[in-house]
């Protein structure tokens, strides 16, 4: 039913349940069909799907704002007809405008109203794409590896010919790693002074792969309620095995160890340029965010944690006599104990140099990011896409700038029921936009070839909300990775002769 | 990188092979020399051996692979594997360098040495090309013996072979070493003298090793490796053309032009690749007699090692588990004979603070899968994973924050292990003390068995002076399910003498 969906009417469709039925009709069909073929899975599927269930089930969600918690179909549908870029969507993962084996042959996994989930899904083109996820109208999607074969064929082939070739190098931040150091908000909520982490975690890990692996074209993106994605799209990230993306894994994971572990961090020394830079970024972000906004080490047992991570018993007994009298220490001064007890002498055992360390490993301890590694070990792992909406906030996930990164307020995001009253409140005010609100918007976020018509340009919907922003951060994102993609395939053709050869061997 | 181009008929040579008369044209091998002692495998054997040579050889390399891959399953150290490897290779896979001999690589004996080398390998090529498994298997124990030869190696012949790889590494300048000398030191463990050393820039995507621990300086995807690394680069470069053509292989092999002579042989082989790793069968953890059901694991728990017990402890306090914590102890209840039933009423019963629809939405599917109820044809043909042995929990060198599966005696920190075995009742000084010690040689399995063995010291003493159980029944335990059923059965008989085990 694309086209009962006009602005006029969107805000009260709320009370409506005719025009959805048929849509959740063929949905259902859809799903019972598909169910048929989903049975099989790669091993490591269930598991992580399941846990990626886990952690973002709507049941759980205390608001931390008054929006509406729960979207509704009609409200997901009219943000997919309406706002979704679905043709930014596809030259990023097609690499180039004319559709080819990258948008084809890649995976998506769609996650239906009634929560049925469909893998192996995949769209030739755009349009195809853009039809299809407003048939189905799902409640969320991922992105999955580009495929040797084309995934919905899998069923055709003998067990194993399907194989992964390339996805974007990822990686998942989420703040429920983060609980045990946190004291402002735990679970699902944020706050500001928790996001900071997220911020220096963005920071640390964005450097690293500029500085040290040579990536480009990183593109951040907020996960809708208490997290961000990284995206890595260079060609020479796409294409990594599992084995390389293991080791750069490994490479930015500091903290190691469960809850039981003890010390989490144990660094060599002298550091290694990566953690000296790391180190460097985030001793700022421990003196304001650990010591002040959360105050952790303010409770006791943070505090007996604290002084475990400290090497010199001596001097631990001196600490813990001074803070067990005064209670209400903040965990600044505690902080500042340390050394201030440290240089009067009384411990003779200690060892500077030692103290030294252990300060410098507790810093990263208490701020180094936490990275669910996993995500990023294995090519065929899922990913949320870009600019869908969080079912339980009902925000964007729009991307983030990394150079800015710590402008970004999770908390103003716009959420969808926001974007289309301001679509609504931008027609109310501009009538001559209803011309085109006469013209079924099918195409509306689809096609911006048609930008030039007439000589006038027709406004996208899009263009109307606080939503504009972040799409053309978007766009500019995929104008610089279509620009070296182009200058890569050059590349290839000019050297192509003695290469072509060989495809024509047998 | 494109490097296959030796496989291919050069175009011009093409053009004048009459297609009509191809197959009947005399092939022309490249002929196998053997200049090194090493081989990366690159051109397959083309002369004739016998039936009798094509079973012999492949079964000589295969039983040093085994050994090979038993030591590593075992947590020996290269020491202790080399001691044992040695005096094997010596007997059945020899391999002298040039300098051995006073013909240098003409000799007739070397030759003879590289070319059963060089052919047993390709052989098993075949025979353990067909699943992914033993695709993994293989290439990971030919890289382990790859690895032992090459350190073995005299350094001058050494330096030859890596010559005639023609790798490409870029050597770092001098004004860029002066540059960066700081960071190659500071990330470069063990260096003496930045300057001593001849440093290469490679793509980082060759040393995905030293990128892992973070030994090695990265600028802008390059990685400055110091000269002694060339044992990582090689490595890496061997496994990935070993991979790569066992893939080919895997592809080529339905189309294997043969009679009925090789084909029963391969399948012997891959058959006889026995798996160390499953020292384990099915079935083998259950104990006849004992009622398992949801309800009686609480008092069971006192029977499980100390990684399942700790997860149970885990679940009772938090009333949840992470994933990879519900996997492992979903998978050893089950080795124990708990029914998928009852297993799903354990944990629905675990998870006190999940409703019905959450329980059956988020955590069903997993413990059905676990037990192949659910999943893909092959999960479901294989009734799930098997449980979790011992070498298996031990080698995820990854619990992440907040998660409690593993081993507590390696991925505990000492005074956290300590603090849990007195909690489970071990207080004997001496014990933990022995603990301590295991742990810190990282001797994980002998810390488990110590406090197995205190624990137990009453039964088996009798058991021993009876004689119903020899020393065959009280083999170190290196499977969770192990532990269980004999820690069971012992308590048992104490309880009722008499009883047969």
């Amino acid at each position: 039913m694309p086209h009962s969906v006009s602005p006029a009417n969107s805000p009260r469709k709320d009370d409506e349940e005719l025009p959805d039925a048929p849509v959740e009709g063929t949905a259902e069909n859809g799903v019972k069909l598909e169910d048929l073929f989903n049975d099989d899975d790669n091993e490591e599927f269930p598991a992580s799907t399941a846990d990626m269930k886990m952690q973002s089930s709507p049941a759980s969600v205390p608001e931390p704002t008054p929006a509406p918690s729960g979207v509704d179909s009609d409200i997901m549908l009219a943000f997919y007809q309406r706002l979704f870029p679905f043709r930014y969507l596809f030259q990023w993962l097609n690499h180039g405008i004319v559709p080819t084996r990258d948008f084809g042959n890649r995976e998506f996994a769609l996650t239906l109203q009634n929560d049925a989930y469909l893998r192996y899904q995949s769209y030739p083109t755009a349009d195809l794409f853009r039809k299809d996820i407003l048939k189905m109208n799902p409640s969320r999607f991922e992105i999955g590896p580009v495929y040797s074969t084309n995934p919905r064929d899998r069923k055709t082939l003998r067990g194993g010919q399907m194989k992964p070739v390339s996805k974007e190098l990822v990686f998942d931040i989420d703040m429920t790693d983060y609980d045990d150091i946190r004291t402002c908000c735990q679970k699902a909520n944020i706050c500001a002074k928790c996001w900071a982490f997220v911020t220096m975690a963005i920071k640390v890990i964005d450097t690293a792969l500029r500085e040290d692996f040579g990536f480009e074209h990183i593109l951040w993106v907020y996960s809708g309620r208490r997290g961000a994605h990284a995206w890595v799209c260079d060609p020479r990230a796409r294409n990594l095995p599992d084995d390389r993306r293991r080791a750069i894994a490994g490479y930015l994971e500091i903290l190691r160890g469960g809850s039981q572990s003890g010390k989490r961090v144990n660094l060599k020394r002298p550091l290694h340029p990566h953690v000296a830079r790391s180190l460097d970024i985030l001793k700022n972000n421990f003196a304001q965010t650990t010591l002040v906004d959360q105050d952790t080490f303010a409770s006791s047992e943070q505090a007996d944690r604290l002084l475990t991570l400290l090497p010199d018993k001596s001097l631990n007994n001196a600490l813990r006599r001074k803070w067990d009298s005064s209670p209400d220490r903040p965990s600044a001064s505690k902080w500042a104990d340390i050394d201030s007890l440290a240089k009067t002498g009384k411990s003779s055992t200690l060892n500077t140099a030692t103290l030294r360390d252990a300060k410098q490993d507790i810093v990263l301890e208490y701020t180094y990011p936490r990275l669910d590694a996993e995500v990023s070990k294995k090519m065929i792992h899922l990913l949320k896409s870009p600019f869908v909406i969080h079912p339980g906030t009902g925000r964007i996930c729009v991307p983030i700038d990394p150079r800015k990164a710590e402008e970004f307020d999770p908390l103003s995001v716009p959420t969808v029921m926001e974007l289309l009253t301001e679509i609504d409140a931008y027609d109310a005010k501009n009538p001559a936009g209803t011309t085109e609100a006469e013209m079924p918007d099918a195409e509306g976020s689809a096609v911006n070839d048609s930008d030039v018509k007439g000589g006038t340009r027709k406004m996208q919907d899009y263009e109307k909300t606080s939503l504009k922003p972040y799409i053309e951060f978007f766009r500019s994102f995929i104008a610089g990775l279509l620009k070296e993609e182009r200058a890569v395939k050059r590349e290839r053709e000019e050297t192509a002769p003695a290469v072509k050869a060989d495809p024509m061997e047998f | 990188m494109i490097r296959q181009d030796f496989q291919r008929i050069d175009p011009k040579r093409r053009a004048t092979i009459d297609p009509k008369k191809r197959q009947f044209a005399t092939p022309t091998y490249k002929q196998q020399d053997y200049p090194f002692r090493l081989n990366l495998y690159d051109t397959p054997p083309t002369a004739e051996i016998t039936l009798e040579q094509f079973e012999q050889w492949a079964i000589d390399r295969l039983k040093v692979l085994a050994e090979i891959e038993a030591c590593s399953y075992r947590n020996k150290s290269p020491a202790e594997t080399e001691a044992h490897i040695n005096p094997l290779l010596q007997r059945l896979l020899p391999l002298s360098s040039n300098t051995s001999s006073p013909h240098g690589a003409a000799d007739q004996r070397l030759k003879n040495e590289r070319q059963k080398d060089h052919y047993s390998h390709f052989i098993l090529r075949l025979a353990f090309s067909a699943t992914e498994d033993l695709r993994r298997r293989f290439a990971r124990a030919e890289t382990m013996l790859f690895r032992f030869r090459f350190q073995k190696d005299d350094s001058r012949e050494r330096r030859a072979f890596v010559e005639s790889l023609s790798l490409d590494w870029e050597p770092v300048s001098d004004e860029e070493r002066h540059e960066v000398s700081e960071s190659l030191g500071n990330s470069t463990p063990g260096l003496r003298n930045v300057n001593e050393e001849i440093w290469y820039k490679v793509d980082w995507e060759k040393v995905p090793e030293l990128v892992e621990r973070r030994t090695v300086h990265l600028k802008k995807g390059k990685a400055y490796v110091p000269g002694r690394e060339q044992l990582s680069m090689i490595m890496a470069e061997f496994t990935a053309r070993l991979e790569r053509s066992l893939e080919l292989t895997s592809r080529a092999l339905p189309r294997l032009d043969e009679d009925d002579r090789l084909t029963p042989i391969l399948n012997h082989l891959s058959k006889n690749f026995g798996s160390a790793e499953s020292v384990y069968s099915e079935g083998e953890g259950h104990v006849d007699g004992a009622a398992i059901t949801a309800s009686s694991i609480d008092s069971l728990s006192q029977h499980f090692p100390l990684c399942m017990r700790s997860l149970h402890m885990n679940l009772r306090k938090n009333n949840h588990l992470k994933h990879f914590g519900r996997l492992q102890y979903t998978l050893f209840l089950k080795g124990i004979g708990l029914s998928l039933e009852e297993c799903i009423i354990f944990w629905r019963q675990s998870f006190k603070g999940k409703t019905d629809d959450e329980f059956n939405s988020q955590y069903k599917y997993n413990t059905r899968h676990a037990y192949g109820d659910v999943g893909g044809d092959v999960n479901r043909r294989g009734r799930g994973y098997p449980p979790y042995s011992c070498q298996k929990i031990l080698s995820d060198n990854n619990v992440g924050i907040g998660q409690t599966h593993g081993c507590p005696y390696r991925h505990y920190s000492v005074d956290n292990l300590v603090g849990l075995l007195q909690s489970t009742g071990v207080h004997d000084k001496e014990i933990l003390r022995g603990v301590r010690e295991d742990v810190g040689k990282q001797r994980y399995h002998i810390a488990c068995n110590r406090v197995f063995e205190w624990s137990h010291k009453g039964e088996i003493k009798k058991v021993k002076e009876d004689g119903t159980w020899t020393q065959a029944d009280l083999d170190t335990i290196v499977h969770p399910n192990t532990y269980f059923k004999r820690s069971y059965l012992l308590k048992q008989l104490a309880k009722a003498p008499g009883r047969d085990a």
